[in-house]
């Protein structure tokens, strides 16, 4: 329904452009407001359409579990916000008209991906969010934007030969696409070495769609250069659809994760948390010190993964939620402080949470909980990660994922430090608070993380274990 | 000397590979549109010889569209190369694939020297399933997600290029 609206109001908007550019952003919040109450408050029948004709002519073969309904949570969530702010950070009709309708195939191609039962349908939603994506970063046409554009694409073009390629080779075992004939597949054929390759060339390339370490390169060009909006969305929750949740999928398709799959796991989860924290610690750009931060976060995900147990699948799935919370809010921080002083440098900063209180003061909960201090959301997500580890004899690991909090509380205080305290720039005396269309959405994300952190004991028992159960 | 399905594949294989190299490595964009035709064309018949008549006849018709529009996008966004700038490129040109043939060789050594097991499964004989059923009904939500894809290309297309024809 949403992409016919779509169609019908670029049929039309070639002479109604400003009029229909408001319609299309009160539709776009209706979409977000009711994916996040259909979640909120599930009703059976709507959630259990799969197998059911609608109106007589459309087949889906579609199902939402329980991850899938975190998943879309998370994007209706990310997208209200991103919708919202883009009315603060752009200023064009056109550019915003533009943005609206290429939130909402981003938006028809994550959600089509977390519903689809069925590799190859999952592979289709990848590249539609994929080439929103790459439009989206070279929204403004600037020189910068388009590069990283450019290695987008390049970086991701090699990612679909690789999923195309393991598709072909599970396809050959498994004699259908879906994801239960993959799965049978792997477990009658045990230690098969053409499964395991497909198997690998599957985790190569959503290594590269999540931007995890070594396959990072196109990850801080892409989220540094892209427009203010376009980073808060990609970084806040595309990344993590098209990158972390296909890996979700993967570890449930094996089941018990045999032994080198494990350890590539393990591998490039450990070294994209350490080798990206330290390369943040370095960084002189807000957007690229966040960028940095993302790939080390990402890397928690992948160890809790790794732990194979319901305990870290539950921990991961909640640090997604998280990550997408935190993440957004701060390139929401960034955004901000951008449009108000003109420069990311955080160099030339300082003092400024004084003439941005709201800012600052939201700034330090998503850095506090990116660090994983109690009782913040962050937090929680991050323990459960380390005693899925620590339970699963992965003692190293887990000594790493600690260590490297600390790690990330160094570069997060050294970014709030920097920016919001110290002594204000002569510069930035006339500086002020930005609109409540990024003030607003602020507030939001931080209730969210400190109602998550508080409500953790309530949450645990309700939603997170019988999501981690799906292994 | 008449030669035998295998041989003829080898060919054809061969022939991929050599058109695929000239599409990459061509000198300008029309000749790589030209090569990504040909490339297209050999796909095609490897696809039939190997039984697999329904993809061949989407390869070849998905892939005259992709070559038509890369040809439009080509012809309607470049410019002449001036002589100084036809010279240095051909300068770079080569060089970039000089470590080709190494990366060739050590594949070749490396999948000489690892014999793997490839344990193949017997395939299983493919259900002659009507084109019509596979893409109406089968994949009937990939076929939604290809024109979802499709709107956002002709959107990027529309936004990207739009001011840039003007300038």
């Amino acid at each position: 329904m949403p992409i016919l609206l779509l169609m019908i109001v670029n049929v039309l908007s070639f002479s109604h452009k400003s009029k229909l550019h408001n319609i299309l952003f009160g539709f776009g919040l209706l979409t977000a407001l009711a994916q996040i109450a259909l979640v909120l408050w599930p009703n059976k029948n709507f959630w259990q359409l799969t197998a059911n004709y609608q109106f007589n002519v459309i087949k889906f073969n579609l199902a939402a579990d329980n991850l899938t309904l975190v998943m879309l949570l998370a994007i209706g969530l990310v997208g209200l916000i991103a919708l919202i702010v883009a009315r603060g950070l752009i200023n064009d009709v056109d550019q915003e008209y533009n943005f609206t309708n290429l939130w909402f195939i981003a938006l028809t191609g994550m959600n089509g991906l977390v519903l689809a039962t069925d590799i190859f349908s999952l592979y289709v939603f990848i590249e539609i969010t994929a080439v929103a994506s790459f439009i989206l970063i070279a929204l403004t046409k600037e020189r910068d934007a388009l590069e990283g554009a450019f290695k987008y694409v390049i970086f991701s073009s090699f990612a679909t030969v690789l999923m195309l390629a393991a598709i072909a080779l599970l396809v050959f075992f498994a004699g259908d696409t879906s994801f239960a004939a993959i799965a049978n597949a792997i477990k009658a054929n045990p230690g098969n070495s053409l499964i395991l390759m497909g198997l690998i060339l599957y985790l190569l390339s959503v290594f590269i769609k999540s931007g995890l370490i070594p396959f990072h390169g196109w990850l801080p060009d892409a989220y540094s250069a892209a427009p203010a909006i376009t980073s808060i969305f990609i970084a806040g929750i595309v990344t993590k659809v098209v990158g972390i949740y296909p890996l979700i999928r993967f570890v449930q398709l094996t089941g018990t994760l045999a032994d080198p799959l494990r350890n590539i796991l393990l591998l490039v989860g450990g070294t994209s948390i350490v080798i990206a924290a330290l390369s943040a610690l370095g960084q002189t750009n807000f957007k690229r010190l966040l960028a940095y931060s993302s790939i080390s976060q990402m890397g928690y995900i992948v160890l809790g993964l790794a732990a194979g147990s319901a305990l870290g699948l539950a921990g991961a799935i909640l640090h997604i939620f998280n990550h997408a919370v935190f993440k957004s809010l701060l390139f929401i921080n960034a955004a901000a402080v951008e449009k108000q002083t003109g420069t990311l440098d955080i160099d030339k900063m300082g003092g400024l949470a004084e003439k941005m209180p709201y800012t600052g003061a939201t700034s330090a909960i998503a850095s506090l909980s990116t660090a994983g201090i109690p009782p913040l959301s962050g937090f929680w997500s991050k323990l459960l990660i380390i005693i899925a580890l620590w339970n699963a004899q992965l003692y190293f690991y887990a000594t790493v994922a600690v260590l490297a909090s600390l790690l990330t509380l160094g570069y997060m205080l050294t970014l709030q430090r920097k920016v919001f305290f110290g002594q204000l720039e002569n510069a930035f005396y006339e500086t002020k608070e930005a609109g409540w269309q990024l003030v607003l959405p602020s507030l939001l994300l931080a209730g969210i993380i400190l109602g998550l952190g508080l409500g953790f004991p309530w949450l645990i028992n309700t939603w997170l274990i019988p999501i981690g159960k799906i292994l | 000397m008449r030669l035998g399905n295998l041989e003829i594949e080898i060919i054809i294989a061969l022939f991929l590979v050599l058109t695929a190299l000239w599409t990459v490595m061509a000198r300008s964009l029309l000749r790589a549109a030209i090569g990504l035709a040909l490339t297209s064309a050999m796909l095609t018949v490897m696809m039939y010889k190997l039984n697999a008549p329904l993809a061949a006849v989407f390869e070849l018709s998905v892939c005259s569209g992709l070559i038509s529009v890369i040809f439009i996008t080509t012809i309607s966004l470049t410019q002449p190369l001036t002589w100084a700038e036809i010279y240095e490129h051909e300068r770079e040109r080569l060089s970039r694939f000089r470590p080709l043939p190494f990366i060739i060789l050590l594949l070749g050594l490396f999948f000489w020297l690892v014999k793997v097991d490839l344990a193949l499964p017997t395939v299983v004989a493919e259900k002659v399933t009507d084109v019509r059923v596979v893409l109406w009904s089968l994949r009937q939500l990939d076929l939604v997600g290809q024109i979802i894809c499709l709107l956002a290309g002709a959107f990027g297309v529309t936004i990207l290029f739009k001011a840039w024809r003007g300038k």
